[in-house]
């Protein structure tokens, strides 16, 4: 018997006015893409709190995408450009933890980049692949 | 199995990296081409005709050494579509079909006119050599 | 404990196809809290509806989750349902099992494994969402319309008309915009001052509307129903009240050499001047840019000569600050610049014009008083050569012109082909083009007769190049279905250019937090369902700031945009929201974090007595939200130090939940 290669899992958080229509759009036009990422829904991308990827990498994602409006044309004027700021130095914190810099993605994706969106997912998807399971965060004891 | 005509279009729109598909057929590069009138087929048949694949008329043509690389049909072309560069591919396609240059040193000196820019000369060598 | 009903939506075959619905009930049935998990067909139809109120009530539902298309798609319509069956709408997750699972992946064992996922976060955000009640906002009953050409005119005679009182807020001297500009207008040839200008007096005498000219949004803040609009009154030096528009100034003003903007640079005007007769308001303007009193305190001579004493060099910039339920953008466009396009010799040569120079030509009261002759010599030209298409449908990365078709060109260069063939028939007309595109009503018709009736030569095929040769145009071209080239000598040479949005919609698009697209345009909210609507609430969207359009298209949607803002001031409070943030006090350590965050200024902080647990009294001072002006964001949620912010329909543990759902 073949023992099947575990999939990588991404959490990906997408603002609810650029970013979730695009992927919407992606799915409007059929664009494929693999089916480890799980998409969550927050306002803006500024709603994601650093303690959320946190949180996903310690519950045993590979993975984590950011995407949001780009820089300028935010829904709510500003916010994608505290989350640029928030998510460069949580990077490089997690990067100082050992979980490599390519496990984690900012991508400003708009309502009409349907197209983006899915290109972003296959690349991110392929570049965590390659990386392999990620383990240094993950927290054991909640396992079942 | 691909046909020869399909081998030789792959090969031309590999080397010279354009995509014809996008021309919109609007004529431009034809109306700035300085060359014209000394043409049998004008630039836009010849993004016409290797997006069709009728390859075979070009590659017989004498166009192809009378198209003067002057480039204008690039840097006209609204769509970024390169004509010269399709030009260049199919002529090369010769060249190496023939195995030998277009013209020996010894025909240069003949043919050679006074008037000729150096930078005519340099992309002659281009034009006419392997 | 919650309970929670399921109700998992085929969408016919979009989702089934891909999807084993009923093994994503059984999966989820098991989930804790799911009392009841069923698939249906169509959820967003009525009996699917009516499936989801009756197990709300037979089974005493507190949450529900409905595994269906994208959220964006049917939220409303889950909520509304919910809400008739006395469920609390903010009870309902949407899991988005259409767009992002079964439309986007083929394999049927991944896909259900993923919705299934997917039904899990929901459930489990479900279990710790909050009933919220929506507030509600009073709603400003006056309407701003930032733009005063046709659209911006026609769309505050619409909403004038209804009731409600709206301002024009104009950047130009008066109003009219491109339209005033033009000289006939296709396909019928209505002259387009005589259907314009008559609306232009309709609006300036319409009480209910307020025209502010010379004038341009200098600050937007606030939101739908409530927004405050900074207008910088610009120093015309004239005042508006006083002056009756005689025009004697203009007359006698010894600054004569200004280039006349209105007639694109083709002839002068004063420094003080007024921009064309039927002006609105008819109002004098000084240019301080050329005017010597402004400059070098000499001269005065317009203040002397004015019988009404209106000149006053010393006025100065008015700011006024107005509120506004609803802004409608209507901001138009231009043609492009043609500094890149060097082959058609645009900047070389005075013969080469665009075509809305060629609209001042051929316009009586434009330069030449409506005798065609060309800018260089005031000769009639004999031979006219258009050429479309110059910077429309370019590629991106050409990085010159645009990708789009500008729309209107094809049928304007067939109007003016026309009219130079109606009144100088002796003249030689070539209309290279390369596609002719006419869908409208009477278009195609029309152009058939510029061909057929009036010899106009319309070849297919772009003009390669341009060279100005002792006052001959030699045009050089091809003519694809001759397969020739061809070589013109024109006597002039007129480019139908591209038009491209005004270069001020980008900063106003940013005050009004409204989206643009690459070329900025305005996007709509919907490019089919709603067109006059931008994403943003109350901001509605006019005339060609949205697209190009011709002036029958442009009307049409200035009266849609209309009747949306009418909609909306019809109402006297709006439901706001009730997705907000709230600050835990408790926890608040009053850093004003938050409140720095906050793009919308709706963070305050006051000063609070608490209660210890010593029974003594302490005044602290923490924040508080305005939920009538947030938004819902969520910057100051993760901004806060202490996680005092949270934000209702997006708490942290919801997002800690789904996290956990998703990582199981």
């Amino acid at each position: 018997m073949q023992i099947e290669e575990k999939k990588p899992l991404i959490a990906a958080f997408c603002c609810n006015w650029c970013s979730y229509a695009g992927a919407d759009l992606a799915g409007n036009n059929r664009l494929n893409y693999p089916d480890n990422v799980k998409i969550i829904r927050v306002p803006c991308s500024c709603r994601v709190d650093p303690t959320f990827i946190l949180r996903a990498f310690q519950r045993g994602a590979d993975g984590v995408l950011i995407c949001g409006c780009h820089p300028g044309d935010c829904h709510y004027t500003t916010g994608n450009y505290y989350t640029r700021r928030r998510m460069t130095l949580l990077f490089s914190m997690l990067e100082y933890l050992g979980i490599e810099k390519e496990r984690t993605r900012v991508e400003w994706v708009s309502a009409a980049e349907g197209a983006k969106f899915a290109q972003t997912v296959n690349e991110f998807t392929a570049a965590v692949s390659a990386l392999g399971e990620n383990r240094r965060l993950e927290d054991l004891r909640c396992k079942e | 199995m691909k046909d020869k005509n399909e081998l030789i279009k792959e090969q031309i729109l590999y080397q010279s990296g354009v995509n014809v598909r996008k021309c919109m057929r609007c004529g431009k590069c034809s109306g700035t081409c300085p060359g014209y009138d000394e043409m049998e087929y004008h630039p836009h048949q010849f993004v016409y005709l290797v997006e069709t694949g009728d390859i075979e008329p070009l590659l017989k043509s004498e166009s192809l050494y009378k198209c003067l690389s002057c480039f204008a049909c690039v840097d006209r072309c609204p769509r970024g579509v390169e004509p010269a560069k399709i030009i260049e591919a199919v002529r090369l396609t010769v060249i190496r079909q023939q195995g030998k240059n277009k013209l020996t040193p010894d025909d240069i000196p003949a043919v050679i006119d006074d008037d000729i820019p150096q930078q005519a000369l340099v992309s002659a060598y281009r034009k006419f050599t392997r | 404990m919650q309970r929670i009903g399921v109700f998992i939506c085929h969408c016919g075959s979009n989702i089934a196809a891909t999807v084993d619905t009923s093994a994503v009930v059984n999966a989820l049935s098991a989930e804790p809290g799911v009392v009841c998990a069923v698939d249906y067909p169509y959820m967003c139809s009525a009996s699917g509806q009516d499936m989801i109120k009756e197990a709300i009530k037979e089974k005493e539902l507190t949450g529900i989750v409905i595994c269906s298309c994208s959220p964006r798609m049917h939220e409303a319509t889950f909520r509304k349902a919910a809400a008739a069956a006395g469920l609390n709408p903010y009870m309902v997750e949407i899991a988005n099992i259409r767009e992002q699972c079964s439309w986007v992946h083929k394999d049927k064992q991944t896909a259900t494994e993923k919705a299934i996922v997917l039904g899990r976060a929901a459930i489990a955000k479900v279990s710790l969402n909050t009933p919220l009640q929506p507030g509600e906002i009073p709603v400003t009953k006056r309407a701003l319309v930032i733009g005063g050409g046709i659209a911006g005119i026609q769309t505050a005679l619409d909403i004038a008309d209804a009731g409600f009182e709206v301002d024009i807020v104009e950047k130009k001297p008066t109003i009219g915009g491109k339209m005033a500009q033009l000289d006939k207008t296709f396909p019928t040839l209505d002259c387009a001052a005589c259907i314009l200008t008559p609306k232009m007096v309709e609006a300036s005498q319409n009480e209910k509307i307020r025209i502010y000219s010379y004038s341009k949004v200098e600050e937007v803040s606030g939101f739908v129903g409530n927004f405050t609009v900074k207008i910088r009154k610009k120093a015309r030096f004239v005042d508006e009240n006083k002056c009756t528009g005689c025009g004697l100034c203009t007359e006698k003003c010894p600054v004569k050499n200004v280039p006349n903007e209105f007639n694109l640079g083709m002839d002068s005007r004063h420094a003080v001047y007024i921009p064309f007769a039927q002006a609105v308001p008819k109002v004098a303007v000084i240019d301080a840019d050329y005017c010597r009193m402004l400059k070098d305190g000499k001269c005065g001579l317009c203040s002397k000569i004015c019988g009404a004493g209106a000149i006053k060099y010393d006025q100065e910039d008015e700011i006024i600050e107005n509120k506004y339920g609803a802004i409608v953008a209507a901001t138009g466009c231009e043609p492009i610049d043609l500094d890149k396009f060097d082959e058609f010799a645009y900047s070389k040569s005075k013969d080469v014009i665009t075509s809305l120079q060629f609209e001042r030509l051929m316009n009586a009261a434009g330069p030449t008083g409506g005798v065609l002759l060309r800018p260089s010599d005031n000769k009639h030209p004999k031979t006219i050569v258009f050429v479309q298409c110059v910077g429309s449908r370019c590629e991106a990365h050409a990085k010159k012109g645009k990708e789009y078709c500008s729309k209107i060109c094809c049928m304007y260069t067939a109007k003016h082909a026309m009219l130079t063939r109606e009144k100088y028939p002796d003249t030689d007309v070539y209309v290279f083009y390369i596609d002719v595109r006419t869908p409208g009503k009477n278009f195609d018709e029309f152009y058939r007769r510029v061909a057929e009736e009036y010899g106009v030569h319309y070849i297919k095929g772009m003009v390669g190049k341009i060279c100005a040769e002792n006052g001959t145009l030699k045009v050089q071209a091809s003519d694809l279905l001759a397969d020739k080239q061809l070589h013109i000598d024109a006597d002039l040479v007129v480019l139908a250019a591209a038009i491209e949005p005004d270069r001020s919609t980008r900063p106003l698009a940013t005050m009004l937090t409204a989206s643009m697209d690459t070329n900025d345009f305005f996007t709509e909210a919907h490019p089919k369902l709603r067109p006059v609507e931008s994403p943003t609430a109350g901001i509605f969207l006019s005339g060609c700031c949205q697209g190009p359009k011709d002036i029958p298209e442009t009307v049409a949607q200035a009266g849609a945009a209309a009747s949306k803002v009418i909609g909306l001031l019809c109402k006297d409070r709006l439901t706001a929201n009730p997705c907000v943030a709230h600050c835990d006090e408790m926890s608040c350590n009053g850093c004003s974090t938050c409140e720095n965050v906050c793009p919308y200024h709706a963070v305050t902080y006051i000063e609070k007595e608490f209660r210890m647990p010593d029974r003594t009294t302490k005044i602290r001072r923490v924040a508080q939200v305005n939920p009538a002006v947030c938004q819902g964001c969520g910057a100051c949620t993760v901004a806060c130090p202490s996680k005092a912010m949270d934000l209702y329909g997006f708490s942290g543990k919801q997002i800690y939940a789904e996290v956990d759902a998703i990582c199981r």
